[in-house]
């Protein structure tokens, strides 16, 4: 094994999502003071590159389109024994959607050169698309499978795979290089220890902007994606939220009574 | 030929030889959009001995159906199913490819879009007809707190995929064959990963998007005891229980009974919800149901704000008194 990559989304902190509100003018979300972390499905991505390479060795590198402010988000990453990264940043990259993330991804694997295993978490929780794993697969021209709950190494370059399907599950073989998107029933992600932190502390993250990767600005950035947002609203919900009062058993009877109603019993 | 078959297109998806349920919900959405915009539908099927399966999409909305059937599709493998789909978007260049957000959607959808390099939104709830015939994409967004509407202006397909239970199908009425056969043309290698195994079980419970009647517990249940009060009254309606997380992490109830944003979208006919306070991660997986009542002990609880009937009392004292009075009722 040489190489396996993670892709690893730094994501709004969920715990600080009420926080969020819209600026009702530039139909924008306003984020600020709210902190980033590690997308919590690429945790297990980590966890699985890290046990294989306890295996069959080989590097652990990070890989991350994001903000320079996302340097922070990568050392998590790196204290949990990853061994360097990459961070794509670049104007001309904000405002991406999934296949123009992709482009950018893609030329991120090819600037590392040959990546056995590259392995996403199956969903972000921001954006929760899915999609950026198959995409970044399908533009580097290399098979992929979703939806992954175990897998199993073979010395001969060969994969076993346990994929989720409905009601049931599916196990595939594949040969390296592969792209993978993990499930959270794959493992459960190691601890960060106080070494760890230390560690990560003279661990390199190498910035790359579009200069080094040099992709046409016709498939990345805001202008580079063929999905554009047409507007953007708050939920609101409105029901007559009718209030039953008086005894329990009151109450018990108009439920009923209701239920008969509506044509269930 | 071909000039009707560039229209709406729906990815109709079967596995074993059985068509998943939102191939149907979906050609629904799509006969409504098409009859507005003055398209056809066409249903894409791929698979082995699936023909059968044709005269059931006509039945529910499709106009014509592209049928590709060879032994090399039998079982779903996601290289040659997206370089078929990715060679008939190419032939036939349709306006709008609509796919369930299904394991198979999710892996599938975006190969093929990155594959044709068009756009796509993932897991919509509702789709509509914009300027000059283009597709709103009406997706929720950060937990879903905010919904979002995106299109696809400048390229084609315009690619969307639906969670399953969203759309509503429509009523079978026999309609004329128009089943057209096309070639399989894929290579002998590099259809990437081969299928070891494939196992699915029957499951114990109607699925949650079918249910007419579902029942959801929240953590205000509070213990595995008494999770059985909100099962025993789903049975009685013959109806399906569902949950917020906190249940399924406690073990009460399974994963693939979660309703909201990372769990199942629901919209039966009545929704009864139990100790749930109505965090919006839940409520964007229920909001659509026809008839909603909870029961919640806290007056100020959030999720009467998306009830149609309000509960503020303990559901100890009233869901066993409820059972009886139900049971009672069915009895008559
Ligand atoms: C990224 C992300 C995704 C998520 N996705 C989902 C999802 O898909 N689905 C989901 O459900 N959650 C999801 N969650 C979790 C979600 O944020 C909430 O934590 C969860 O929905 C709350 O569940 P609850 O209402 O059962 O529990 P609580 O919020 O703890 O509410 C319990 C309620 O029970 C009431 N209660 C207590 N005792 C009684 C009694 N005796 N009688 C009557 N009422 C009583 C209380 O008043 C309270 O309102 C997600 C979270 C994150 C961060
Ligand atoms: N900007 C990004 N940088 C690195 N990896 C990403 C990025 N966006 C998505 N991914 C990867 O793709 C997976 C699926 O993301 P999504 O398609 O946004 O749901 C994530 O779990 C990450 O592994």
């Amino acid at each position: 094994m040489e190489r396996i990559i993670v892709c690893l989304k730094p994501v709004p902190d969920p715990k600080q999502w009420d926080e969020v509100s819209m600026d009702p003018e530039t139909q924008t979300l306003i984020r600020e003071g709210i902190a980033s972390v590690i997308n919590p499905l690429d945790k297990h991505a980590i966890e699985a590159a890290l046990s294989i390479q306890g295996v069959l060795g080989g590097e652990v590198v990070l890989l991350s389109m994001a903000p320079p402010s996302a340097a922070s988000t990568l050392r998590e990453g790196l204290a949990m024994g990853a061994d360097r990264a990459v961070l794509l940043s670049d104007r001309m990259f904000a405002g991406s959607d999934t296949l123009a993330t992709a482009h950018v991804l893609a030329a991120g694997c090819r600037w590392l050169g040959d990546n056995d295993l590259i392995i996403c978490g199956n969903m972000s929780i921001d954006g929760s698309t899915a999609q950026v794993g198959s995409q970044l697969a399908e533009l580097l021209d290399l098979p992929n499978i979703m939806h992954v709950i175990d897998l199993d190494l073979g010395e001969d370059g060969s994969m076993v795979v346990t994929r989720k399907i409905e009601h049931g599950f599916a196990r595939l073989r594949g040969a390296l290089p592969l792209v993978i998107s993990v499930r959270k029933e794959l493992n459960k992600p190691r601890y960060t220890s106080f070494t760890g932190i230390l560690a990560a502390e003279s661990k390199e993250i190498k910035v790359l902007s579009n200069e080094d990767l040099k992709i046409s600005p016709e498939v990345i950035g805001i202008d580079g994606s063929p999905t554009k947002m047409a507007g953007i609203e708050l939920r609101r919900f409105e029901r007559a939220r009718e209030k039953l009062d008086g005894s329990v058993d009151e109450i018990v009877e108009s439920l009923a009574g209701r239920i008969y109603q509506y044509g269930i019993i | 030929m071909s000039g009707d078959m560039n229209g709406i297109w729906v990815f109709a998806e079967q596995r074993g030889g059985e068509l998943h349920e939102v191939s149907l919900e979906l050609l629904g959405k799509a006969r409504e959009l098409a009859d507005e915009a003055g398209k056809k539908v066409t249903a894409i099927l791929l698979g082995h001995d699936i023909r059968s399966l044709s005269q059931l999409l006509l039945n529910h909305g499709a106009d014509s159906v592209l049928v590709g059937d060879d032994p090399r599709l039998k079982t779903y493998r996601l290289i040659p199913y997206a370089r078929v789909m990715a060679s008939l978007v190419h032939t036939y260049d349709p306006e709008i490819l609509l796919m369930g957000a299904t394991y198979m959607g999710v892996e599938l959808a975006p190969r093929v879009a990155a594959k044709v390099r068009t756009g796509l939104s993932a897991h919509c709830i509702d789709l509509r007809l914009g300027e000059k015939g283009q597709l709103l994409q009406v997706v929720p967004g950060w937990g879903g707190g905010v919904i979002a509407t995106i299109a696809c202006p400048d390229h084609r397909p315009q690619m969307a995929t639906v969670m399953p239970g969203i759309m509503k199908a429509l009523s079978a009425i026999e309609r004329e064959d128009t089943v057209k056969e096309i070639e399989i043309d894929l290579p002998e290698k590099g259809l990437g990963p081969e299928v070891l195994e494939v196992k699915r079980e029957k499951p114990d419970q109607l699925p949650l998007e079918k249910a007419e009647v579902v029942v959801a517990g929240g953590w205000g249940i509070g213990s595995q005891e008494d999770w059985k009060m909100i099962e025993s009254l789903a049975e009685l309606f013959g109806g399906s229980v569902g949950a917020t997380r906190p249940p399924v992490d406690e073990g009460w109830a399974e994963e693939g009974q979660m309703i909201g944003q990372s769990g199942k979208t629901v919209r039966p006919k009545l929704y009864i919800g139990i100790g749930i306070s109505g965090v919006m991660h839940h409520v964007v997986g229920m909001d659509q149901s026809e008839h909603i009542i909870t029961i919640n002990s806290d007056p100020d609880a959030e999720i009467f704000d998306t009830s149609d009937v309000i509960v503020v009392e303990d559901f100890r004292k009233v869901v066993p008194k409820l059972i009886d009075e139900i049971r009672a009722r069915l009895k008559k």
